[in-house]
Order: C-alpha cells, then structure tokens, then sequence
C-alpha cells in the first residue's frame, strides 16, 4: 500500500456510513492528499468507486487483503 | 457543472420504512446533490426530536423473522400486546449488530450535509401536531413550495 495522509478505519460499519465517513474525512483534508479507508462491507467496493467517479476524488487503489477492504483515495 | 438535485417526499413513519429517504438522502449529499426531504402524512414522525418508530410484520409478509417466529407465532399471535415493541428491538439490536446506523444518527448527519428538511403544513394543522415537537432547523411548506425544488431536480422519489 503506498504512502497516505490520514486513515479512516470504517471496519464494521455498513452502508451508508463509510461513504459519509469518507467524505466527512477528505473534507478535512487539503487537495492532492491521500485517504487510506478500511472497510469491511462488500458493497463498499462498488460504492467507493461510484463515489470516486461523481465527486472528482481519485480512487487510486481498491484491494482486499487480510478479509478486509481498503481504499486509496486522492482528494481532488 | 451544476450541482444536482435530489428531492423526496417522504411519507412512512415506520422504523423500516424510515431508512430509505435518510440513506439516500445523506449519500446523495455527500456525493454533492443538493437534497431536499418534504416529510407528509406519517413520514413527520421521523421529524420528531424524540423517535419512537417502530416496525411490525402485521400485513407485511415479505418481513424476514428471526428463529422462524413466523411458524411459531402465525399473524393472529403478532397482534398480540407487546409483540410489535419486541419486533422492534430485535430489530434494532439486528442493526446495531450488523454496523447499520440508527435514525438518529442517519438524520443527524443529514442536518449537518445540510439537506433541507420540510415538515407538510397540511399534515402538521390536520394531526394538531406541536412544532416544539420537531427538530430544530426544519421548514413548513405545502404542495407549490416542493414542486419549486422538485421541478428542478435531477431526481425525484416518492417514499
């Protein structure tokens, strides 16, 4: 997993809430830095990245590793 | 590019039927929809400050019950005193179990997305319904108000 600036662990939480989290997170943070999300809901993968293509943030890695989702988003 | 539009109309005022509009509505604001919810009928109850929605599998036999309590209690026994209190908390304590967040939280976050929150005028004289009753923060509108924002957006549900 590459360099970040601040991480977001959403482990346990179920839709909607690692989106809002995410977001409520990346408004914090200055553009060009980097979010690390874990996430253990499934429809987070598909969620992550319909929230990556309509808000302009880039979701720079999707992966699962160790049972657990993690996410790699680039504040536009 | 313009912001969206997403606007509701919300008219459940039971604890299932209470999730749709704040899931979408908190998801769509934070994907950068501008959002508006016009809560009619029994939807106003979940503009109340205190919540006290509830959930019953009476006339609705698509609900999944836990431990086959359908077989055991058939629909004459859910009409039993006591039974749809004890539905509701099994059902919540099945949410808070699998990570879903409550109403509370769920409206919360919508009031701090600012998405607007319209109580139906209508509805509100017709139930002699107390304003002090509500949270703090919403609007009173009719019909022509929601249509102004409706018109507008980008989608539109009806709960």
């Amino acid at each position: 997993m590459a360099d970040f600036d601040q991480e977001l662990d959403a482990s346990g939480l179920n839709c909607p809430l690692p989106i809002l989290r995410a977001k409520k997170t990346l408004s914090g943070m200055d553009a060009g830095q980097i979010l690390h999300i874990i996430a253990t809901d499934p429809g987070s993968v598909k969620d992550f990245d319909a929230f990556s293509k309509q808000t302009g943030n880039e979701l720079l890695e999707s992966k699962e590793e160790g049972g657990k989702f993690h996410f790699l988003i680039k504040k536009a | 590019m313009d912001e969206k539009k997403l606007a509701i109309i919300a008219t459940k005022g039971s604890l299932d039927w209470a999730y749709p509009p704040f899931i979408l509505a908190s998801t769509a604001a934070a994907l950068g929809y501008e959002t508006q919810i016009f809560f009619t009928f029994y939807g106003l109850q979940l503009l109340k400050k205190k919540l006290a929605l509830e959930v019953t599998p009476l006339g609705n036999p698509g609900m999944p019950m836990p431990m086959g309590m359908d077989k055991w209690f058939p629909v004459l026994g859910m009409t039993l005193p006591g039974m749809q209190g004890m539905i509701t908390s099994m059902m919540k304590k099945k949410m808070s179990a699998k990570g879903v967040a409550s109403i509370d939280e769920l409206r919360d976050l919508c009031v701090e997305a600012e998405v607007k929150l319209i109580a139906c005028q209508m509805t509100v004289d017709l139930f002699d319904m107390d304003q002090a009753e509500f949270i703090d923060g919403i609007e009173y509108a009719g019909a022509a108000a929601f249509f102004e924002f409706a018109g507008e957006s980008d989608i539109c549900l009806y709960i």
